[in-house]
């Protein structure tokens, strides 16, 4: 919403400066986007009087003038053309910056001819693209006149976002009562005296509906023998400074009011309508050509307003061409309906036209206003077009609501904080155009017919708050909830934030990537399912809800590779799609790890990540997460993306599945065109159980200071039988004794064969071991193990 | 010269451990020349032999004594010697180490956690895919009303009884949420990704939002401001930061308003608590009465307020971060430099920066 600020102070009689008004609009939540103010912009620039503009001695498209300002006579070098002896322009002196430019503007010598100053152009002064000339001053302004007084510039321009409760404010007039309910000035009374008409309009009004609420009031009023030319320099002006371009003084008139007041009007050539004029519902599939050269098609839950013949315009929203004035036009019909807001807003929004008459429609116009509205466009009419007026036509009524409520006394200060005297409140209440009755229980209050977005007390509470400010309600502290605090944190939200930095520790770069994803890679991945598509993507890169974290970060893998980084590893915490239910959502930590572990380096000390990185990886995210780490399976075999024969399940029983790890398949690297291998891990932090509520006390440390001991055992297995079979068996031989078993080398043999050589601790718990009670064990172990795995001993 | 002396010399003299040890056998050991002589004092008469063996003895302690110590000397100049030579070049690079990071926004929250967390405020969430009751309709967005068309809610597909679900806009949702599953007093903040189908230099289609909610059966809008007075000033870390209150309209609060900090722009830096500029970090109100009953609590008893901004924009404007859509583009060099460490985990007492 924009206005000047004269403009304004047509309606609020005021001594305040822009500055003050600024404030105060902001104040009361009309949020001041832009001030255009050229005043300071343009203070070097004034008006000077060229006495002789003659052709420079030394160059033929040059001019040298004399020029006279109110501080002198100065000799300026002009190449513009329209420069010419006995002209009044625009002067800059030395030393002025030029807006246009950019630059302050310096004495300068051309062609052998010093040059004192510049006459200006309109693009000098960024007031117009014009260049071709400089400015030839109209009217006669006294030498040193500032050059905005003199360009008629002086006015600025505020540019107010307002919000969609108030539609009051999409007024000029509107913006002045806020303003002088904060104390801004005084509002001006409205000038709308009704006019008598002269005579019957010929055309005749009726709501031709069932249910008249599309629109329920409809007032019209015909002019005869008006003279339809460009509008007057003040009104043009005004329209221009707001950024709408004239058209024709009807036009204008109905564009002015639009903004004085918030009331959208339109304007008919009589001549060109048949017959009288309705409301009604449009007919599906009915036609209007609008005044924006464009034609609609219509439906039947649109509200038209035609003649006898068709529809001569969208209500509410646009005018129709056919019947459009022109400078033609000598009689005219003047509309002023009130339309339905969420009618007018769902037919805007369907027929795609956003104009200013929709914009205060589907916010709710004053419906009280219909017929005021009518009348000071008649006045302006009659003054600036001539002709008469007939008598108002009117069909149907204000659709006025009229409620009260009761502001307690005491809810500014128990809802607001704000300590004001219910005096005050009632002024501010008053001022604003609220009906104010005091009662005992405080004040009972009738919302004016302009706002109706006031619908209960505490927006009385609002109204009196925004108006007295809100910078004044004092600051007041909240009681601590705890004397000290005590921890806020679920176990999922400390999973979160231990397995996150635990892998930031463990070398990854946590990323935050996109929740939404290809349909290739969710379908990759998984997903790609009908209820996880977006209906409205804004790309076709961000279609489908992910069924995983990997894909983004194999992708971000990518995209990093082609960067030059060679070793990588990117991990992400964050929340995967199964379904569109809340449970259907859980919180995973993945990572990707690509290339060397570290950088090459001079100590030869990397080597090329493989799944049992991402098995470490997993491991410690469960671990930070609190599993019980030692308690879980790992299986082989993961996710069809993952590499069949390297990959891994780490899971607390077949239902329970926590994680995967392992490298990435390559037809799904070659599907993303990422260059593998690359490694990969995935954690469901939803899925670790929620560790029984334990205190904090350790148990006693069972510590041996007997010396443990250890053997070596390296077995001969069948290639498909896996280590931890092993371990377990070997573990299981001694349950007292054996401590720990790992295994510590691996190679292949000839004929499907293996060799896995383990270590195994044994912990003496009494006394020190005797070699044969060391033996007797050995024996034990290996028989285990063979029992469990036909694996023999290695001779 | 003395026997004394001439040991004494040859001890000396003993270039390597070896050579002392060959002088110690000659001299000391079973056949050297002091124990030969210890013999010979079986021979002497009484007076002779105290004397001659006091003297011996008084010997042979010397001439250990005398080894001892030169054997410490060379064995100091071997060690010396090796260690010379076992010289390395420190300035080489230590043994590489990768080096995580954890992103700005995770940070962030942290941090935010730890001041709210602190006031006794936990940390509640919600679904990002939701139901048009919890992300509209509960907060006083009605079907019908023009707040909806302004939050370019991307949508799924209709299901057969005409419902559909959105990605929730905003982070409010949580508010109905908890209210329907906790009883007053309430405190939470709901930190949270949103999402919104808008796309250019300053927005991106998914953000992150925090959302505060308290509601009990005092709390007006003076505690609304002081929190996040003293939010700003923690966060931000500043001792004073202006403020500016502007009335404003939110359909799930009432009254509602914007709040703007002053900071200076320069040298291209935002710096918060200096400067006369204004910048709008937030949104706040009353929760509406609307709000509060469908949550489930009874207006007339209960009141509290709401705030909402942007974990993403807080973030960047402490850490200087320029560009939004960078957050989630997972460049590497980016994360790297805008990262924080891996223990450098944000606390009340040891400062959240």
């Amino acid at each position: 919403m924009k206005f000047t600020l004269s403009w304004l102070k047509d309606y609020l009689d005021t001594s305040a400066t822009l500055e003050q008004i600024v404030d105060g609009l902001v104040g009361v939540g009309l949020e001041v986007e832009q001030v255009e103010d050229k005043t300071k912009l343009l203070a070097p620039f004034k008006v000077a009087y060229v006495i002789e503009a003659v052709k420079h001695p030394n160059a033929d498209k040059l001019r040298l003038c004399k020029v006279e300002t109110d501080t002198g006579i100065y000799q300026v070098v002009c190449g513009a053309p329209n420069a010419r002896s006995g002209m009044k322009g625009i002067m800059a002196l030395p030393g002025a910056f030029i807006p246009g430019t950019g630059i302050a503007l310096e004495k300068g010598v051309i062609r052998g001819q010093e040059s004192q100053g510049m006459l200006c152009s309109e693009r000098e002064l960024l007031i117009s693209q014009e260049h071709d000339g400089i400015i030839d001053l109209a009217g006669d302004w006294p030498i040193g006149t500032s050059a905005v007084k003199a360009l008629r510039l002086d006015d600025p321009m505020i540019y107010v976002k307002v919000t969609a409760n108030r539609p009051d404010a999409l007024g000029i007039y509107g913006i002045a009562r806020d303003l002088a309910a904060k104390g801004l000035g005084k509002l001006k009374p409205l000038n709308a005296k009704p006019v008598a008409g002269t005579f019957d309009s010929p055309i005749k009004v009726s709501l031709d509906f069932e249910d008249t609420k599309p629109c329920p009031l409809f007032v019209g009023r015909y002019f005869k023998g008006v003279k339809n030319r460009p509008s007057p320099e003040w009104l043009q002006r005004r329209l221009k400074a707001i950024g709408l371009r004239p058209i024709s003084t009807l036009v204008d008139i109905t564009n002015y009011i639009t903004f004085a007041y918030g009331r959208p009007l339109h304007v008919f050539d009589a001549d060109k309508v048949k017959g009288n004029i309705r409301a009604r519902m449009a007919r599906d599939g009915e036609e209007v050509a609008a005044l924006d050269g464009k034609t609609y098609k219509l439906t039947a839950e649109m509200t038209v307003i035609a003649d006898d013949k068709s529809a001569e315009g969208v209500a509410g929203i646009i005018g129709g061409e056919h019947s459009g004035c022109a400078e033609t036009t000598t009689n005219v019909f003047l509309e002023a309906a009130y339309f339905d807001p969420l009618r007018t807003a769902a037919t805007g929004r369907k027929l795609g036209i956003i104009s200013d008459a929709r914009y205060r429609f589907e916010r709710g116009v004053d419906p009280a206003f219909t017929q005021t509205g009518a009348e000071i466009a008649t006045q302006m009419i009659l003054e600036l077009c001539g002709g008469a007026a007939s008598h108002l036509v009117i069909a149907g009524k204000a659709p006025l609501k009229p409620r009260t409520y009761t502001l307690r006394a005491t809810r500014v200060k128990t809802l607001a904080g704000l300590d004001l005297p219910l005096a005050e409140q009632r002024r501010i209440l008053l001022d604003l155009g609220f009906g104010v009755k005091e009662t005992p229980a405080g004040l009972e209050c009738a919302p004016p017919s302009w706002r109706p977005d006031v619908h209960d007390e505490t927006d009385l509470v609002e109204e009196v708050c925004r108006i007295h400010g809100l910078d004044n309600i004092p600051f007041v502290a909240m009681e601590r909830s705890h004397p000290i605090a005590t921890p806020v944190l679920s176990p999922l939200q400390k999973r979160m934030l231990a397995s996150r930095r635990s892998l930031a520790a463990r070398g990854f770069n946590e990323a935050v990537t996109w929740s939404f994803i290809p349909e290739s890679h969710a379908k990759l991945f998984g997903g790609g399912q009908a209820e996880l598509k977006l209906a409205n993507a804004i790309s076709s890169e961000l279609t489908d809800m992910r069924p995983s974290l990997l894909p983004n970060l194999i992708a971000a893998a990518g995209r990093n590779m082609k960067r030059g980084f060679a070793d990588l590893s990117i991990c992400e915490v964050g929340h995967v799609y199964a379904g569109d239910r809340p449970q259907d959502e859980t919180l995973r930590a993945a990572g990707v790890r690509r290339g060397n572990v570290v950088t090459r380096n001079w100590l030869g000390s990397t080597r090329v990540v493989d799944a049992f990185d991402a098995k470490a990886d997993a491991l410690a995210v469960l671990e930070a997460a609190g599993a019980a780490t030692a308690s879980l399976q790992v299986v082989a075999g993961a996710p069809a993306w993952y590499h069949p024969g390297r990959s891994g399940t780490i899971q607390m029983g077949p239902q329970n599945k926590l994680a995967h790890f392992g490298e990435i398949h390559p037809r799904v690297l070659a599907a993303m065109d990422v260059k593998g291998p690359l490694v990969a891990f995935e954690v469901v932090l939803n899925a670790i159980p929620v560790p029984k509520a334990k205190n904090a006390t350790r148990a006693a440390l069972n510590a041996s200071d007997l010396l443990p001991v250890s053997r070596d055992f390296a077995f001969v297995i069948d290639d498909g039988v896996e280590a931890d079979k092993l371990i377990k068996a070997a573990k299981g031989a001694d349950k007292g004794l054996i401590s720990d078993a790992v295994v510590f080398d691996v190679f292949k043999l000839e004929g499907a064969k293996k060799s896995y050589a383990i270590e195994v601790t044994l912990q003496p718990r009494d006394k020190t071991l005797t070699d044969e009670e060391i033996e007797a064990v050995s024996q034990k172990i290996i028989a285990a193990v063979q029992k469990a795995t036909g694996a023999v001993l290695r001779s | 010269m003395s026997l004394e002396q001439e040991i004494l010399q040859q001890v000396a003299s003993a270039s390597d451990e070896a050579a002392l040890e060959a002088l110690r056998v000659a001299t000391l050991g079973k056949k050297g020349s002091i124990s030969e002589q210890m013999k010979s004092l079986g021979a002497m008469g009484p007076e002779e032999r105290k004397t001659a063996g006091a003297a011996l003895n008084v010997l042979k302690d010397k001439v250990t004594e005398a080894i001892a110590a030169r054997k410490a000397v060379l064995q100091e100049a071997q060690l010396e010697l090796r260690l010379a030579s076992e010289k390395i070049d420190v300035t080489l690079p230590a043994r590489a180490e990768p080096r995580g990071t954890v992103h700005p926004v995770s940070q962030v929250w942290e941090e935010v956690v730890q001041i709210f967390g602190d006031l006794g405020f936990a940390v509640a969430e919600g679904p990002h895919i939701e139901d048009d009751f919890h992300n509209f309709t509960a907060l006083n967005i009605p079907p019908e009303h023009p707040a909806r068309q302004e939050h370019d809610t991307f949508y799924f597909s209709e299901k057969p009884d005409g419902s559909r679900m959105v990605l929730r806009t905003h982070t409010s949702p949580v508010q109905i949420r908890t209210m329907l599953t906790q009883k007053p007093p309430i405190r939470i903040i709901a930190p949270g990704r949103t999402f919104r189908n808008d796309s250019d230099m300053t927005h991106t289609p998914m953000f992150n939002q925090i959302e505060g909610l308290v509601i009990d059966e005092t709390t007006h809008m003076g505690h609304l401001k002081w929190i996040l007075a003293e939010f700003c000033k923690s966060f931000f870390e500043v001792d004073d930061v202006k403020m500016r209150f502007r009335a404003s309209h939110f359909p799930f609060t009432e009254p509602s308003m914007e709040v703007d900090i002053n900071c200076s722009w320069e040298g291209g830096q935002v710096k918060i608590g200096q400067g006369s500029s204004w910048l709008e970090i937030l949104g706040s109100g009353m929760v509406h009465p609307n709000v509060i009953k469908a949550g489930g609590l009874d207006p007339d008893k209960y009141q509290g307020y709401a705030f909402g901004m942007g974990l993403d924009r807080i973030a960047m404007l402490k850490y200087g971060i320029p560009d939004l859509r960078a957050f989630f583009e997972a460049d590497l060099r980016w994360l790297r430099h805008y990262g924080f460490k891996a223990l450098n985990v944000p606390t009340l007492p040891g400062g959240l920066s």
